[in-house]
């Protein structure tokens, strides 16, 4: 049983980082219909600079919690900034073209990030500080969950209650769930809908980004390739819950999380990758919408 | 049924004085081959309801987009002229900048946001009426929160004007016809506008809710004092409503002319019912 809560409770967060990473691929595919591939490489950015800028504090003798919060708010800054800049770039100039060309401009966007940080960092693992701090009355509960972790489940939880407030009652998710269901009238409503999709990249890179430092401070080491293996669970995360719906990408990156947590616990921990894409080819072939998508009805 | 006579004095008293609140002169579009618009003039006076009329396939719809800014037309001139205001040409700005500058819309096939509530569908009508963005969004400072307070309330004065305030948190999805052809006037109005563009308000509406559309729409201008201009096929809705009619045909402009005038042209009557052959 404990075996059990232990698998559980892993499942749990992977599947909470999944799901800040998936949380980008869903509302930009809900806005504009693209699989933007580059995320996961806005999600390894944000991870290198959390971690020059942790190093760099590290030197100056600041404390540990100051810097994981100035790392956070730094990398998030500089994601985002990212994020938008690349959809003006590689998106917006296509954004009447085929939905084809887009995606290429996307998958060429992610190469050319990689690569640009593997030129401009290095191509070795760099070890990332541990910089969530123990706490000390986890101690007790250390067996079962460690102090990280409870970091990331409540810094994800949080983030995700904040990003639900954002969608239902503001006056900008009103706006970003209005172009999603009908751009051409949102527009003709008066909504400035650049401004709203370039609003979804920001958010989107900056939950990603979020994620970076989280992930790589528990894992300890990055280098410039994360982004592409991460961005691929995120994704296949998103599908499963269904692309588009918010709930649909944490429910199913949750459930990813949770089967590769169970599978290589009972089974194999050298089949991890291939119980996850495996589960996303039943999915597709008995329920192609995802858990929470809703199926497209034909249009009389 | 209400409307026409009075309008039609004002606004032909109104004509000699005032610049029109819409002018359009020579709008060509073409679809590659296809000239969807040919030269068409067209002007608007404040306090006008004008329809534009013609057989399925003429042009009206097509119309409509270029002025809104959906298509960018070949040729042509489109102003607006707010009341009070100075003239502004339409040509190339985008859509959210044409209702920003008092123009909305809708449409024949209804575009109603419907995984939005009756209230959302109005508030996204404010959208533009507002300034708060993603800093108030994340910190809900003081101006942010009264913005939002005074929008739900403004909202609310809208659905209950139009008759919608028993719907307010059903999905817009979940009303019924008639209903969500009303909502779409509603959300267009909340953009402020000083020009209502009505696409077939009443295609699909049964008798009763043909009169009420029509009651509701003299209401808006005398009221709002919004100026309306409409596309529609139930000619006896255009008749009784209108101030004055446009009659277009393969995009080219056949007639114009108040109600009386239009029932008896012959270029009209040949549009809509084909030519005589002599056997």
């Amino acid at each position: 049983m404990e075996y059990f809560l232990e698998l559980f409770l892993s499942g749990l967060i992977r599947g909470s980082i999944y799901a800040l990473i998936a949380l980008g691929y869903t509302m930009v595919y809900g806005i504009i219909e693209l699989i933007n591939f580059a995320h996961g490489e806005i999600y390894m950015i944000g991870a290198f600079t959390a971690l020059i800028v942790a190093s760099v504090l590290t030197m100056l003798g600041w404390n540990q919690i100051a810097i994981i919060l100035l790392a956070s708010v730094v990398a998030v800054i500089y994601s985002s900034a990212y994020g938008y800049t690349v959809e003006k770039i590689a998106y917006q100039p296509l954004r009447g073209a085929p939905r084809l060309s887009a995606l290429i401009s996307a998958i060429g966007m992610s190469l050319f990030l990689q690569n640009y940080v593997l030129l401009a960092q290095t191509s070795d693992f760099m070890p990332f500080p541990s910089l969530i701090p123990e706490f000390k009355f986890m101690e007790s509960y250390e067996h079962i969950i460690s102090s990280p972790e409870i970091v990331i489940l409540a810094t994800t939880t949080l983030v995700m209650i904040f990003l639900a407030f954002l969608i239902k009652f503001t006056r900008m998710g009103k706006a970003m769930r209005a172009t999603a269901q009908d751009r051409e009238m949102a527009m003709l409503v008066g909504v400035d809908v650049d401004r709203i999709i370039s609003f979804t990249f920001i958010i989107g890179s900056a939950t990603a980004a979020l994620g970076g430092v989280l992930i790589a401070s528990h894992i300890g080491q990055i280098n410039f390739y994360i982004g592409f293996l991460a961005g691929i669970k995120a994704f296949v995360a998103a599908v499963l819950g269904g692309i588009g719906s918010i709930p649909g990408a944490v429910v199913g990156s949750l459930v990813l999380g949770w089967t590769e947590s169970f599978f290589t616990g009972y089974v194999s921990s050298d089949y991890e990758d291939v119980f996850a894409f495996l589960f996303l080819v039943f999915i597709l072939i008995f329920r192609p919408s995802g858990i929470m998508g809703r199926a497209e009805t034909e249009k009389v | 049924m209400c409307g026409g006579s009075t309008g039609l004095k004002n606004a032909k008293q109104q004509h000699n004085a005032m610049e029109p609140i819409l002018e359009v002169k020579t709008l060509t579009m073409d679809f590659g081959g296809l000239r969807a618009l040919d030269s068409l003039d067209l002007a608007v006076y404040q306090n006008e309801i004008v329809a534009l009329i013609g057989p399925n396939g003429a042009g009206k719809t097509t119309f409509f987009n270029c002025i809104t800014g959906l298509f960018p037309p070949t040729k042509g001139e489109m102003l607006i002229a707010p009341p009070g205001k100075k003239p502004t040409k339409l040509n190339g700005l985008k859509p959210n900048i044409v209702t920003a500058n008092g123009l909305a819309r809708t449409f024949q096939n209804i575009r109603l946001f419907p995984n939005m509530t009756v209230l959302e569908n109005v508030m996204i009508g404010r959208h533009c009426r507002l300034s708060s963005g993603i800093l108030g969004a994340a910190f809900r400072n003081r101006a942010t929160v009264l913005e939002e307070e005074k929008v739900v309330e403004e909202s609310y004065a809208m659905l209950k004007k139009i008759g919608l305030d028993a719907f307010v948190n059903d999905f817009a999805k979940n009303l019924p016809y008639g209903a969500q052809r009303r909502l779409e006037i509603a959300r267009a109005m909340a953009t402020d506008p000083f020009l209502l563009l009505l696409d077939e308000p009443a295609a699909g509406m049964n008798l009763q809710e043909t009169r009420e559309l029509d009651e509701l729409i003299v209401r808006i201008r005398d009221e709002e004092g919004i100026s309306i201009l409409l596309i529609e096929h139930d000619m006896k809705l255009v008749m009784s409503l209108s101030d004055r009619i446009f009659v277009v045909d393969y995009g080219k402009k056949i007639a114009q002319g108040t109600p009386a005038e239009i029932q008896n042209n012959p270029a009209v009557i040949k549009a809509y019912l084909g030519e005589e052959i002599d056997a």
